[in-house]
């Protein structure tokens, strides 16, 4: 079953068969086999990819269209004017000025959280992987195991923490939290990667006089650079995601885009309006997403280097 | 002890010890201390404010005496046999046929997988609108004529945790399906011609001969699964909020409210503890055959 080899006409059936499920009759060549096989991945497929159409479709249609309409017939009159509600002019709370403000207060998170957590793990790492020292496995180790103990176990004592240095409900306390949670997953990662780069490489750069920072900077930084976007792809979906540290460590003008969503979305206040709730969602989703389908490979790699130990 | 007589010892790499700091702290302080310290907690009853003032176990008797805290349990209970029997069994099976060498392999791939990309936040909205009883699924089948169809588990409250799982199904198998492909990458084509010869059909190959190769595989995604069920939070909260009435609280939740909306710190750190040890139960025998093996080895 390993060898289903792909002659020229079963070429010809595969690509007809991708056209739809309904196409062509089978024919010789359609081996009962290969119906199962396409049908089942089609059906499955069709059913992952309903969600992002019908909340595509919603976003675009005008509130009477939904409630006549059927959630999964295209727009009649295509409308962005959800769009535009949901990123000027939704509403939470009193704040009127959309999702906008989430999105910008996301931006301000991320970009010094990636960069922070990338730069803290990576050199952690290293330092695992190179520069061993006594009692540092020991430490790596509770580091991975901390990595599965439920948050809410953490949370109190690091509001304590931040509040005690007078960072609580900032921007600055939720970079440094995602800094902290990040960590293990990444230093995990970079400390396999560099495990496993060539021994000679760096004893040559020891022999010819490099340090720490010297080795780290000029060598191990340049030829890990696939490793890095790993991690970027990582923090940045992870971070602009996540839903819990923002709601207990950010103050509502500094919510995120993930925690403003849901509070306009949620508002039991005033009419319901599908369409922009729907566009807000699509929004607030856009960043990972167009994440996720640029990095394509790299992001598998990512998870799986995440999920499982090297 | 005195650093001085041995200077040496201390101050050899020091560096990397230095680069090491932000690794200690967070080990030392986040992960021990403040697990620690919300243990320590949980036998105060700590109210508005953190307070050393032990009353022994009650916090845990008044816990398991609240029925918002077993209907979480519960919950989770179902939520978690549901997310580990189902996203393993669809896994499995998407990353099979997709070792089929089939054509469109990276395009189905990326259709399973792009929901993992996605916040909890997104998913949870998405399935609101999608189960809305009003507009969504239930609605488009009752227009087809089919009238008395009812498919309204986000407001019935027997069946609320299943819509949520469904939700938490469409997000996550992804992720699953792309751990098990890359286990079954790893499984030598040799045994494929191997059993081929021997004429054993293929579901046996899989169940008897494939199966038992991924053991470890199966074991870091059941570790992985576990984790993640015990964390589930902004799924409800976006999805149903908890409702309609306390029936789809799950224990993070529980946490939440407790710690921040109802003042009572020592319910909160209670259930937090309860959780942890939920946790270590799945997660102590794993680390312990993950890396005390590794060390003997």
């Amino acid at each position: 079953m390993v060898d289903v080899a792909a002659s020229p006409s079963d070429a010809v059936v595969l690509r007809r068969d991708e056209a739809g499920p309904a196409g062509a009759k089978p024919r010789h060549a359609l081996s009962r086999r290969n119906i199962f096989l396409y049908g089942t991945l089609i059906v499955v497929a069709l059913y992952y990819l309903l969600p992002l159409y019908v909340m595509i479709v919603t976003s675009l249609k005008g509130m009477p269209e939904i409630r006549l309409g059927n959630i999964f017939s295209p727009p009649v009159e295509i409308t962005f004017e959800p769009w535009v509600k949901a990123w000027a002019t939704a509403c939470t709370g009193l704040n009127c000025d959309g999702l906008s403000r989430g999105f910008w207060n996301s931006v301000r998170i991320t970009v010094p959280s990636v960069l922070l957590s990338i730069a803290i793990a990576s050199v952690n790492g290293y330092a695992l992987a190179n520069w061993r020292f006594k009692g540092a496995d020991t430490f790596f180790i509770i580091l991975i195991v901390g990595a599965f103990i439920p948050y809410q176990v953490m949370i109190y004592p690091i509001v304590i923490i931040l509040r005690e240095i007078g960072i609580y409900g900032t921007l600055t306390g939720l970079v440094i939290v995602h800094s902290i949670f990040g960590m293990p997953i990444l230093t995990l990662l970079f400390r396999n990667y560099f495990t496993s780069m060539p021994e000679e490489l760096f004893r040559a750069a020891r022999v010819d006089g490099a340090g720490f920072w010297g080795i780290y900077l000029r060598i191990m930084l340049p030829m890990s650079l696939p490793i890095f976007v790993v991690a970027i792809i990582l923090q940045v979906t992870g971070i602009w995601n996540d839903f819990l540290f923002g709601v207990v460590y950010t103050r509502p003008d500094t919510y995120p885009m993930t925690v403003q969503l849901n509070n306009i979305v949620n508002s039991v206040q005033g009419v319901k309006e599908y369409n922009v709730n729907m566009a807000a969602t699509i929004l607030t989703g856009l960043v990972p997403l167009i994440v996720y389908f640029i990095s394509g490979k790299l992001f598998v790699r990512g998870i799986a280097a995440g999920a499982v130990k090297g | 002890m005195s650093n001085s007589e041995r200077p040496n010892q201390l101050f050899r790499n020091l560096n990397a010890k230095i680069a090491s700091i932000p690794m200690v702290l967070t080990a030392l302080v986040v992960f021990v201390g403040g697990t620690a310290w919300t243990v320590l907690y949980s036998f105060t009853n700590s109210k508005l404010l953190p307070r050393l003032n032990f009353v022994g176990l009650d916090q845990y008797h008044r816990l398991w005496a609240t029925p918002r805290w077993l209907i979480s349990i519960e919950n989770l209970l179902i939520y978690g046999v549901i997310s580990l029997v189902f996203s393993l069994v669809i896994g499995f099976v998407l990353a099979a046929l997709l070792d089929q060498k089939i054509r469109f392999e990276d395009t189905f791939r990326t259709i399973f997988l792009y929901p993992f990309a996605l916040s909890f936040i997104v998913t949870g909205l998405v399935w609101q609108w999608l189960l809305n009883p009003d507009f969504g699924i239930q609605r488009v089948v009752r227009d087809l004529g089919w009238t008395s169809f009812s498919f309204d588990p986000l407001y019935n409250s027997s069946i609320v945790i299943y819509g949520i799982s469904i939700a938490a199904l469409w997000q996550g198998t992804g992720l699953i399906m792309c751990l098990m492909l890359a286990g079954l990458r790893g499984i030598d084509e040799d045994i494929w011609k191997a059993a081929r010869v021997d004429g054993i059909p293929m579901w046996k190959t899989y169940l008897f001969i494939v199966i038992p190769m991924m053991r470890p595989v199966f074991i870091t995604t059941l570790v992985i699964i576990a984790a993640g069920i015990v964390k589930v939070y902004d799924l409800v909260v976006a999805q149903t909020s908890g409702g309609p009435g306390i029936a789809s609280e799950v224990p993070a939740k529980y946490v939440y409210d407790y710690m921040f909306f109802a003042q009572n710190l020592g319910q909160g750190f209670a259930a937090s503890t309860m959780m942890l040890l939920s946790v270590m139960i799945v997660i102590v025998p794993w680390a312990y055959l993950e890396f005390g093996g590794r060390r003997r080895g």
